[in-house]
């Protein structure tokens, strides 16, 4: 230990020098204040003794300087004095001085004091020590947080969250809470929309939502139902997540051909559908576990489908939402969540800034503090738009090939899981055509959907004139479908290069096995619930040709390299 | 103490006094690793529960894994209407007696 003492008195500073040598201890001596400081800030010694008075800087002055470059090291000042008075001893320690001793010193004292001092100052270099190293894994820790956190935004948030029909908070903490909210379209031009709600907090809720993300996000662009991706997602969740980890979630799916939102909840609070003019109308109940609880044999999916009109707005959000505090503790709770969304009943109303403002005012804290997540979803007429929907890629243009293929789908195939996703891979083997997936998919859903719904399944189109009536055909046709044990669907799909392969046209030809159905009042259901669907399909090909008696239809679809 | 267990004739009863939370992770887990012998059922008391949240969630479900998974024999009684309320947005009902 290296110690600094400054004395104007030879003799005195002589002696002392000698006894701290004897210690052990490695000695600098200084004649004066001006002395003392300039050692010290050569050499930086780990304890100080000063003499009070000195001439050109005394120690008051000198302990002042010195304790402004020790920073936050600890480097105690005892101060040597011969003075007696209370006032001038208590000015030693007002100074910065650590502690004073009255000359002539003992010597027992003064090392006493000086191991004590040696002892304080070890355990000050400790704790400073760890406060340093907290403070860099600290640093360290909320560097990785930001990469992670862009990362997640990157996964977790992309998609079509920034559609103008949509508004959406997420909650800046999302990456801790476990958050999630995804958006996609399906080649269909259907809409599915999925918020998601980890248990726990920070890296163990985060990494969920990685396989989550690319499931709904990889199967939505596929062509996939809701129910299909559902139990993926319940699938992979069972097998990755530890027991206790989970994913609360509400996934829907928004069919604007027949003007339906399917939704699944498991675990959320409940969802609201509100109407403009009259306020909320239904609400989307959890009747599920959430999401990784279940192991896949035991998970079954029951999904709700629902009319919506224009204009419908639907809310989802996390549990955060109706937990918002305020400054008492009490929750802003689901009474006040209503009556916010209730106020679409005057459909000029903002409802979705109307509550943000509402949850600030409750907490009484500025958005930035807010921990929840919520999005609201306005049915709107633009989204009809196949067309530009589309994503055309800039590969390099393969010659048009000339192929066929038949697929014959039977019972067990049609109960368990929808099958154009399949059919329409094949369309990705042949470039060009690729471009075309979205209309393609949508020609082959509406053909197929008519082949079972009134083909196979020999269900009544007049019974979808209504909004009741519409969900109780939901209903018979999940029926009529687990009790299926004869029929078929044949999908035939024959593609025609032009002649100089610049393009082609595609053969669809869809059978079924019923007993025929009126397919012209199909088409001539106008405005109500079904029928929109033939009309688009008419749009998008060059003819369609309904035969049989309703059991065959033809269609031709053109496309070029455009 | 949050919990408070004990055992009477093959049941381990499991009370949990204020708020079930991640605070008392450590301490519910205790009470069930803990026992003594293996346990025929298991009844968890929200009596004098105030509020649950979703890491309590997964401490249940922890617990239905520990007593067996779906074999497990576990009630939850004296539920209050809010502490309900969030049993039953989770459809737990499916996995646990609930009253």
């Amino acid at each position: 230990m290296k110690i600094l003492i400054a004395d104007d008195n030879n003799t005195d500073r002589l002696i002392l020098k000698r006894i701290l040598t004897n210690c052990g201890y490695e000695v600098i001596a200084a004649v004066d204040g001006l002395e003392a400081v300039e050692f010290f800030n050569d050499s930086m010694p780990d304890l100080v003794l000063l003499d009070a008075m000195m001439p050109n800087m005394d120690g008051y002055e000198a302990a002042i300087e010195i304790k402004k470059a020790t920073g936050d090291r600890l480097v105690p000042i005892i101060f040597l004095t011969s003075l007696q008075e209370a006032s001038a001893l208590a000015h030693c320690l007002e100074v910065g001085g650590d502690d004073f001793l009255t000359k002539p010193y003992n010597k027992i004292i003064l090392e006493a004091k000086i191991k004590a001092f040696e002892r304080m100052k070890l355990l000050h270099d400790e704790v400073r020590e760890q406060r340093n190293e907290i403070q860099l894994y600290n640093d360290h820790m909320i560097h990785e947080q930001e990469v992670a956190k862009r990362l997640f935004d990157n996964i977790a948030h992309s998609g079509n969250l920034n559609q103008p029909n949509i508004k959406h908070l997420l909650s800046p903490m999302s990456i801790f809470n476990g958050d999630l909210l995804l958006v996609a379209r399906t080649p269909s031009d259907m809409t599915h929309i999925m918020l998601g709600d980890f248990t726990g907090h920070g890296l163990p809720a985060a990494i969920g939502a990685l396989p989550v993300a690319d499931i709904f996000y990889g199967m939505t662009s596929k062509g996939f139902s809701i129910v299909d991706i559902v139990t993926e997602i319940n699938k992979r969740l069972s097998n990755i997540l530890p027991v206790g980890v989970f994913c609360c979630a509400t996934i829907c799916e928004i069919n604007y051909r027949d003007d339906s939102i399917i939704s699944w909840s498991g675990g959320l609070p409940d969802g609201y559908i509100a109407r403009a003019d009259e306020g909320i109308i239904d609400n989307i109940k959890s009747n599920h576990l959430p999401l990784g609880v279940l192991a896949p044999n035991n998970f079954s999916v029951e999904t709700e489908m629902r009319q919506f009109s224009p204009n419908d707005k639907l809310y989802l959000f996390s549990d955060g939402l109706l937990e918002a505090e305020a400054p008492d503790g009490s929750m802003f709770g689901e009474e006040r969540l209503k009556s916010v969304i209730n106020s679409y009943e005057d459909a000029s109303v903002n409802v979705y800034d109307d509550l943000l403002k509402a949850v600030a005012d409750y907490t009484q804290s500025d958005k930035q503090t807010d921990d929840y997540t919520l999005i609201e979803y306005t049915i709107d007429d633009l989204n009809h738009n196949i067309d530009t929907a589309e994503d055309f890629s800039d590969e390099e243009r393969q010659e048009s090939m000339e192929w066929c293929f038949d697929y014959d789908f039977r019972p067990s195939t049609l109960r368990q899981f929808d099958p154009l996703p399949l059919v329409l891979q094949i369309l990705n083997e042949c470039s060009g055509l690729k471009d075309y997936r979205g209309r393609v998919f949508t020609v082959l859903a509406e053909l197929f959907t008519n082949a079972l719904d009134h083909g196979v399944l020999g269900l009544d189109s007049n019974m979808k004139k209504s909004a009741e009536g519409f969900a109780k055909f939901y209903l018979a046709k999940k029926d009529a479908l687990d009790l299926l044990e004869d029929g078929f669907i044949k999908i035939r799909m024959e593609h025609l290069p032009d002649n100089e392969s610049k393009g082609g046209a595609l053969h669809i030809r869809i059978q079924n096995s019923g007993d025929g159905f009126d397919y012209s009042q199909l088409k001539a259901a106008d405005n109500s619930f079904s029928g929109r669907g033939l009309a688009l399909v008419q749009s998008l090909c060059k003819s369609m040709e309904y035969s049989d008696n309703g059991k065959q239809v033809d269609v031709i679809f053109d496309w070029d390299y455009s | 103490m949050a919990i408070n267990t004990t055992e009477d004739n093959g049941k381990l009863i499991i009370k949990i006094d204020g708020r079930f939370d991640f605070s008392i992770h450590q301490e519910f887990r205790n009470a069930y690793e803990g026992a003594k012998s293996t346990p025929k059922e298991y009844e968890v008391d929200m009596r004098t529960t105030s509020y649950l949240d979703s890491s309590a969630l997964g401490m249940l479900l922890l617990l239905r894994d520990f007593a067996g998974g779906n074999n497990a024999k576990i009630s939850i009684i004296n539920t209050s209407p809010d502490v309900r309320k969030i049993l039953t947005i989770s459809n737990f009902e499916q996995l646990f007696t609930v009253s």
